[in-house]
C-alpha cells in the first residue's frame, strides 16, 4: 500500500487481473489502501496474460518479469491460494472475513463456481461489499460471453466512432476500455464503501463492462434516441471533425516533419478570424468561409488550405502561435515528447520510480489528482508470486510457523 | 431505494472538464445544485439540439453531462451572487469546480478562504492542466485535448500519410470525469474516516496522459514508441489485421488467434454448418492443430507448422467473417467460445435485446417538451442502492428560487 493515509483504513481481497480489474484496486493501492492481491500457486498467477508478456526491461523472461503486469499492480501486497483444496478456500474465507470490498474480474460465474458467491461472501462477512466486472455482466442474454478490450470496445459502440468519413473504421488503438472499466470500477468500489460508511449495509454491485462503454459515447445517443439520427449513416463524419457542435475548420493536420502532426480547433467565428490574422494567408478572407455554415459546407477545401500552411512549418511552432492567440491547437505529442519532455507532467509527477524486486527501476503511471491533506504515493512495484504470504497468513490472518509451514508442504501456497 | 451518496451536498460550478464527475455523482444519489452564470453556462450552446434547434434548454450536450442535477443562477461577479454562493457552499459537503484559476480566489472565493472554517469541506477543481499549470489558462477543447495527451498518436491508419485520429463522444471528458469522480470519493472515504476534507487537483491533461496503455509502457520499460495500425493496437512494429469486413459491410473484430485444439475443431465444424469449407485454403493446418492437440505459440514458436497454424486461425476467423453478416459472426463465434467483436455503432448497442434486458435503457420524462426520452443507463448495478437518473436534467436556474431561498435541502 503507498503511504497515503486517504484510504489507509481500507482492505480489499483482490481476485482482479489484466488492466479492467487490476487498474482499480491499483488506485486505491496508491491512495493507501491494503490491497491484497490473490494469485493462483499452480499456474503461477498466469490467469493474468500479463504477468510475464511483453515488453521486458532486458533479455530475462519470466513469471515476475512483465512490463505492463508491473505497472498495473504498484503498491498491492501479493499472496498465493490454491482454491481447488479446501485449506485454500479456507484460507480466503478468512481472508474476506477481514476484507472490507472483495474484487474480482473473472469471467460471470467463476466466483460461484469456486464457492465465493456474493451468498457465501455475505455469509462470512454481512457488510462485505463485493464488486465484479466483466464483460456483459451476470444478467442477460451475453452474460457467458467472453471478451477482452477490444471485443468490449467494439461491441459497446465507443469503436466505430474512431475513423475517416469512408470505412474502414480505425477504432481505438489501445484497449481504451480497460482502463476506462477500472476506472469505472474504482467509482463503484468507493460508491459502494460510502454506501456501506452511511448505512452499515454492504452489496454486491454487478459491473458490465460494456454497459459503462456504451455509457460514455456521449451526446451521440441522445442525438439518436431524441432526433431519430444514427450514427450509423451516409456521410457520418469523420472523427477528427466536429460536426455536432459544428466547428470548422477542426482537425489534425501535417507539419514540415514526416508523420508529426498538429490539431487545430476553430470554435467559432471568433477563432477563425484569429487564425487568418496568425496565418496570413489570403485564403482566410475568403468570404465563403466567413460563417460557420460555409465553412462546415467546405470542410474538404479548408482541410487542404489549412493543411498547406502547417505542412510548411513545425508543429511547436503553429501550437504555440494559435493557443498564444487564443486559438486552441497542440501537437499529436508521442511518448516520449509527453513523458520525457513535458514541463507539465514533471512538474506533477506524473510518471514515477517504482522499485521492484526483479525488474529494477522503472517509470510507471501516476495518479491525476493531487490531494492538499492525503496525496498519493507510488514507489513500490507490483508484487512478487506469493511475496506477502507470510506477512498476511501470519501477520494479518494469525496463522502460527508451523501452520504456516503446512501450508506450503501441502501446496495451498 | 436511494442512491449510494444520498445525503450527500455538492455544490458544482458548472465547468466543461467538471460536469460529467458531478453527475456521475448525482446519479448516485447526492445532491448536487449546479450553479450557472446568468444565461446559462456556455457548454448550453454546444449542439446537437433537439430537433436542431438551438437552444439552452435544448442542448444534447447539456442534457448527456447534467442529469440528476438542480440548478441555480448565480452571478459569481456581484456582491449579492458571492454571497448567494457562500451560503450555497456553507451547506455543502464538496464544491466541484472548473474555473480558471485565479478567478475564484480574485472575487474571495477560493477554497482557500472557504475551506478556512470548515476544514471538513472538499472542494475538487477540475482544470485542463491542473490548478499550478499555466496551461489552464489557456482554451482547450477535445481534440487538443487528446492531441496533447498522447491519446491520439495511437489510433489512425496502417497508412501514415493519413492523420492520427480522435475518437468521438468527448472520451477526453469522460476520461478526466472518471478521476474527478475517483477522487471526490476517495476525499469522501477520508473524510468518513476522520472528519477531515481537502482540496483535490485534477488536471485533464494529466489524466488522458495514464490512459494510453502502450503508449506509456512500451516507452517507460523498452524505450520504444508504438505506431498506429488500422483497426488494431498501436505497437512498434507491424501487426497481423484483426478487423474484417463481414458479409453485411459492418467491421469485426477477430481478437486473439485460437490455440486450443476444441477452438481448431468448433471453426471446422462451423465451416462446414456455413458450408465454407471448399473455399478456405488451409483446412489441413486446422485439422493438423486438433491432431497434435493445439498449439503453444509461445513455447513452439520456432516451429514453421505452429506458425503456419498460428496464422490460419486467424485467416480462418477473418474468411468466415467475410461470409456472414457481422452480428451473426459475433453470436457465432461467442457462442463457440471465441472471443470476438461486432463493431456495433451506439445506437445498434442500445437497441441490441442484452443491453435492453440489462436495463440500460432509461425513459426519463421531460414535461417542458411534453416527450419521453430515453437515455443510457447505469455504468453497473448496485443491488441495494441503484444508480438512476432521478431529475432529468435542470433548464437555466429552473432550482435557483428553492437552492437560495431555504439553502441547500
Amino acid at each position: 500500500m503507498g503511504e497515503s493515509r486517504a484510504l489507509s483504513h481500507l482492505t480489499i481481497c483482490d481476485l482482479t487481473g489484466q488492466l479492467a480489474g487490476a487498474g482499480s484496486t491499483r488506485y486505491l493501492a496508491a491512495l493507501g489502501a491494503r490491497v491484497i492481491r490473490v494469485e493462483d500457486p499452480v499456474r503461477q498467477g498466469r490467469w493474468d496474460i500479463l504477468r510475464g508478456a511483453t515488453p521486458h526491461v532486458d533479455d530475462r523472461r519470466g513469471i515476475e518479469l512483465g512490463g505492463a503486469f508491473n505497472n498495473h499492480n504498484v503498491e498491492k501486497m501479493g499472496v498465493t491460494l490454491n482454491l481447488r483444496l479446501e485449506s485454500g478456500r479456507d484460507l480466503l474465507r478468512r481472508l474476506v472475513a477481514v476484507s472490507d470490498v472483495v474484487t474480482e474480474n473473472f469471467a460471470a460465474g467463476v466466483m460461484t463456481k469456486l464457492g465465493f458467491s456474493y451468498d457465501e461472501l455475505r455469509a462470512i462477512r454481512p457488510d462485505i461489499v463485493y464488486v465484479s466486472n466483466c464483460g456483459f455482466g451476470h444478467v442477460g442474454p451475453y452474460s457467458h460471453f467472453k471478451t477482452f478490450g477490444q471485443v468490449v470496445q467494439a461491441v459497446c459502440g465507443l469503436s466505430f466512432g474512431v475513423g475517416a468519413a469512408d470505412p474502414p473504421p480505425a477504432a481505438w488503438g489501445f484497449s481504451y476500455m480497460d482502463h476506462m472499466g477500472a476506472n469505472i470500477m474504482a467509482v463503484a468500489i468507493l460508491a459502494a464503501v460510502a454506501h456501506r460508511n452511511r448505512t452499515g449495509e454492504g452489496q454486491w454491485v454487478d459491473m458490465s463492462c460494456t454497459d459503462a462503454g456504451l455509457g460514455l459515447t456521449g451526446p451521440d445517443l441522445l442525438d439518436y434516441t431524441v432526433n431519430s439520427r444514427p450514427l450509423r449513416r451516409a456521410g457520418m463524419p469523420d472523427s477528427n471533425h466536429s460536426d455536432q457542435p459544428a466547428m470548422a475548420p477542426h482537425g489534425i493536420y501535417p507539419t514540415e516533419v514526416d508523420d508529426r502532426w498538429v490539431a487545430i480547433a476553430c470554435r467559432d467565428d471568433h477563432d477563425w478570424v484569429t487564425l487568418g490574422e496568425v496565418c496570413g494567408e489570403p485564403w482566410a478572407g475568403d468570404a465563403r468561409f466567413a460563417t460557420v455554415s460555409g465553412r462546415m459546407a467546405r470542410q474538404t477545401e479548408l482541410d487542404h488550405l489549412v493543411s498547406g500552411w502547417t505542412s510548411r512549418r513545425g508543429g511547436d511552432e503553429v501550437a504555440r502561435r494559435l493557443r498564444a492567440a487564443g486559438v486552441p491547437s497542440s501537437t499529436v505529442a508521442m511518448s516520449e515528447d509527453r513523458i520525457d519532455h513535458d514541463a507539465d507532467n514533471a512538474a506533477w509527477g506524473m510518471f514515477p520510480t517504482a522499485h521492484h524486486a526483479v525488474i529494477g527501476d522503472r517509470r510507471v503511471d501516476g495518479v491525476p489528482a493531487h490531494f492538499s491533506e492525503t496525496d498519493w504515493s507510488i514507489t513500490r512495484g507490483a508484487p512478487l508470486l506469493g511475496e506477502h504470504n507470510r506477512e498476511v497468513f501470519c501477520g494479518l490472518l494469525g496463522l502460527s510457523d508451523d501452520e504456516f509451514a503446512a501450508l506450503a508442504v501441502e501446496g495451498v501456497v | 431505494m436511494s442512491g449510494p451518496l444520498h445525503g450527500v451536498r455538492v455544490v458544482e460550478l458548472a465547468s466543461f472538464w467538471g460536469a460529467w464527475a458531478a453527475k456521475t455523482l448525482a446519479d448516485l444519489g447526492a445532491d448536487v445544485a449546479v450553479v450557472e452564470p446568468p444565461g446559462g453556462h456556455f457548454t448550453r450552446t454546444l449542439g446537437p439540439f433537439v430537433d436542431d434547434e438551438p437552444g439552452v434548454d435544448r442542448s444534447l450536450w447539456w442534457w448527456y453531462y447534467n442529469t440528476s442535477k438542480r440548478s441555480a443562477v448565480v452571478d459569481l461577479e456581484t456582491d449579492d451572487g458571492a454571497e448567494a454562493f457562500r451560503r450555497l457552499v456553507a451547506g455543502a459537503d464538496i464544491v466541484l469546480e472548473g474555473e480558471k484559476p485565479g478567478r475564484l480566489s480574485a472575487l474571495g472565493l477560493d477554497h482557500t478562504e472557504l475551506r478556512a472554517e470548515r476544514p471538513e469541506l472538499i472542494w475538487t477543481s477540475v482544470t485542463s492542466h491542473g490548478r499550478a499549470s499555466e496551461h489552464s489558462g489557456e482554451p482547450w477543447t477535445d481534440l487538443t485535448m487528446a492531441a496533447a495527451s498522447g491519446l491520439a498518436w495511437l489510433s489512425g491508419y496502417d497508412d501514415h500519410a493519413r492523420p492520427p485520429m480522435r475518437g468521438r463522444g468527448n472520451q477526453t471528458l469522460q476520461i478526466t470525469g472518471t478521476h474527478a469522480t475517483m477522487a471526490t470519493l476517495t476525499a469522501l472515504l477520508h473524510r468518513d474516516a476522520t472528519g477531515v476534507g481537502q482540496h483535490v487537483d485534477v488536471s485533464a491533461f494529466a489524466a488522458c496522459n495514464v490512459t494510453t496503455e502502450t503508449g506509456t509502457f512500451m516507452w517507460t520499460v523498452r524505450g520504444e514508441t508504438v505506431q498506429r495500425q488500422t483497426g488494431r493496437f498501436a505497437w512498434p512494429t507491424p501487426t497481423p489485421p484483426v478487423q474484417a469486413e463481414a458479409g453485411d459491410g459492418r467491421f469485426v473484430t477477430t481478437g486473439f488467434p485460437p490455440l486450443e485444439a476444441k477452438d481448431f475443431r468448433s471453426l471446422l465444424e462451423w465451416l462446414d454448418e456455413l458450408d465454407l469449407r471448399e473455399s478456405f485454403p488451409d483446412v489441413h493446418l486446422l485439422e493438423r492443430a486438433v491432431a497434435r492437440g493445439g498449439i503453444d505459440i509461445a513455447k513452439e514458436s520456432g516451429d514453421p507448422e505452429v506458425l503456419a497454424i498460428f496464422a490460419a486461425g486467424g485467416a480462418v476467423l477473418v474468411h468466415i467473417a467475410e461470409n456472414v453478416p457481422g452480428f451473426e459472426f459475433f453470436e457465432g463465434a461467442q457462442r463457440r467460445d471465441l472471443q470476438c467483436g461486432v463493431m456495433f455503432s451506439p445506437e445498434e448497442a442500445f437497441e441490441n435485446p442484452h443491453f435492453v434486458a440489462r436495463g440500460f435503457q432509461v425513459e426519463v420524462r421531460h414535461d417542458e417538451l411534453s416527450r419521453q426520452v430515453r437515455y443510457p443507463g447505469a455504468p453497473f448495478t448496485m443491488r441495494a442502492s441503484p444508480w438512476a437518473i432521478t431529475r432529468r436534467p435542470p433548464l437555466v436556474g429552473e432550482h435557483t428560487g428553492e437552492l437560495l431561498d431555504r439553502g441547500q435541502q
